[in-house]
């Protein structure tokens, strides 16, 4: 019996997750025309970003880490020099809080999602959520 | 039997201790398996390169003694040292020696009248020379400029000297285009833009003078975003700089320039600075197509509107974004008449010309006749990184940035993202 639960257990999350992953393809797909509008200038089209200038979007924690510090950093944009995996980059970053939630949304899931990354999606209500939070 | 092992154990952790110890020892010997005839470069014909010494981490501006030792700053330590001296042996272009001293980074560094000049991004330094014009005491050198702005844009510090005793230093502009915010789409610019009264220009100092602040400097020249070329030309005997364009013109007001205009606008100007120009950053920048100076779009410009304020012309102008972090006017006689008293620029590379494809990644070459230019720009040596797929920041090998000259007449060209410096020959066939 346990075993039985264990496998419907295990299918389910894997059907769910499957369903996750193909269900973040249309987000991906506005976020790369979002990306490629409002971030590529700096981050660059293969998101390694400008050494000391620019920072990389591929294979860091913060790409890839907490949600909330992610849209916290779109919506704020950041002028503070803080190491960023030990690094840092002297550009400033202005806030993007004109995009909608639905952008923002859209652009993490996808940057979480391409450049060698992967990470779960950043859904409308969590943009929103942090919107609520940051003045 | 247990002992033994543990001794014989313990005998070879030390012999690895040692070992260990003695390769992170700052002088220490190159290895010369690996050199490359022309070194990746492509050049004129008669000309050839090999690398004087690979692997420096962030090599950014270079000089050459008399002698033929090179000194590098670096802009990260290297093995804990932010300065080298490097010494070739045998004669064969290859650096043997290399001595680390130093322990803050920066960019500029020049030699003048038996000193070693340096600087971080807030100091300059000097160190007494031998008559070797090697470094008297690499631990004590005199701190001669102290307290400059740096605030990570534009940061570095370039330097240059006259021959009647004074230094110019770069102080470049914290900021894009004085914007209310930095870099925000659609943001105004500040009037006037406060960052002049202290970065956005040429600073004067003493060369001899210890503990100069700003109030004992002079803004020699304003209005200039930011600086890293820069040379003291003793045929014209005045100070040539290469200014960095801003970036964004797209990003920040998209309903008045496309990407492609974002990429090639403005120019990347070359200007000769008497005491007092203004040259007009923030309110302005140069199109090199329409060959006129106008406004900023954040001062009110449109693409189009011209200036009625005194701000100098450039003496040169080149394509947007390519990032000019080295200047030098040849004196030698090794290369070939047209490249007497002309200009070499080391172009660093774009990155804010995408999603256009970036440019740079180059030395450049402009001929001067009288003390101007005689013809346009060419490229001298190309391919820094490496081929057409590596042409952007992230994956180019190699970005040119400092350049100095041989007593022989030779070229050195420093890389900043391999660590490479180049020497570049010339032979008549």
């Amino acid at each position: 019996m346990k075993k039985i639960i264990i496998t419907i257990l295990v299918v389910a999350f894997f059907s769910l997750y499957l369903f996750a992953q193909t269900n973040i393809k249309p987000s991906v797909n506005r976020g790369k025309i979002v990306y490629e509008t409002y971030c590529l200038t700096c981050h660059q089209d293969d998101g390694a970003g400008v050494p000391k200038l620019n920072p990389t979007l591929s294979n860091t924690s913060y790409t890839t880490g907490d949600k909330k510090k992610l849209i916290t950093w779109v919506l704020k944009g950041t002028t503070d020099k803080i190491a960023i995996d030990g690094k840092f980059y002297s550009n400033n970053m202005a806030p993007q809080n004109y995009l909608k939630d639905e952008e923002i949304a859209d652009v993490l899931t996808y940057i979480r999602n391409s450049f060698g990354n992967k990470a779960s999606a950043v859904t409308v209500a969590e943009v929103k959520a942090v919107r609520a939070t940051v003045k | 039997m247990k002992n033994k092992r543990f001794y014989s154990m313990l005998a070879l952790a030390i012999i690895c201790a040692n070992s260990l110890l003695a390769c992170s020892n700052d002088t220490s010997s190159v290895d010369k398996s690996t050199t490359v005839l022309n070194a990746g470069l492509e050049l004129p014909t008669g000309f050839s390169t090999i690398k004087a010494a690979e692997g420096l981490g962030e090599a950014r501006h270079i000089t050459v003694t008399p002698q033929g030792d090179i000194y590098v700053k670096l802009s990260s330590a290297y093995k804990d040292k932010t300065i080298y001296y490097l010494h070739d042996n045998n004669g064969d272009g290859k650096t043997d020696v290399q001595t680390g001293f130093g322990d803050y980074v920066g960019t500029g560094i020049t030699i003048k009248n038996g000193y070693l000049y340096a600087s971080s991004n807030t100091e300059v330094y000097r160190y007494k020379l031998d008559a070797a014009n090697k470094v008297i005491d690499p631990s004590k050198p005199e701190k001669i400029i102290t307290g400059l702005i740096a605030r990570f844009q534009h940061d570095s510090k370039s330097i240059a000297l006259d021959n009647d005793g004074n230094i110019y230093v770069n102080i470049g502009a914290y900021s894009n285009s004085c914007q209310e915010k930095d870099r925000s789409k659609g943001s105004m610019g500040i009037m006037p833009c406060p960052i002049l009264d202290s970065a956005g220009g040429i600073w004067k100092f003493k060369a001899d003078k210890l503990n100069q602040t700003y109030a004992d400097g002079i803004r020699y020249a304003t209005g200039l975003r930011n600086v890293v070329g820069l040379d003291w030309n003793n045929s014209t005997n005045s100070l040539f700089v290469m200014q960095h364009g801003r970036d964004g013109l797209h990003d920040l007001f998209p309903d008045l320039y496309d990407t492609k205009q974002s990429a090639e606008l403005p120019a990347e100007c070359m200007y000769e600075l008497k005491e007092g120009v203004n040259c007009g950053w923030p309110y302005v920048y140069y199109d090199h197509i329409q060959k006129k100076k106008i406004i900023n779009p954040e001062y009110g410009g449109d693409g189009k509107k011209t200036t009625t304020e005194n701000f100098i012309d450039p003496v040169a102008a080149f394509p947007g974004h390519m990032a000019p972090n080295g200047l030098l006017f040849y004196t030698g006689n090794m290369f070939p008449e047209k490249y007497k008293n002309g200009a070499f620029i080391a172009f660093h590379g774009s990155w804010n010309r995408a999603p256009e494809p970036q440019k740079g990644y180059l030395v450049a070459f402009v001929p001067f006749k009288d003390g101007k230019p005689s013809s346009d720009w060419e490229i001298f040596a190309d391919n820094f990184a490496g081929g057409p797929e590596f042409v952007s920041p992230g994956k180019a090998k190699h970005r040119p940035c400092g350049l100095a000259q041989g007593p022989d007449g030779s070229l050195y060209v420093s890389d900043d993202s391999g660590g490479t410096i180049y020497k570049i020959t010339y032979k008549a066939k």
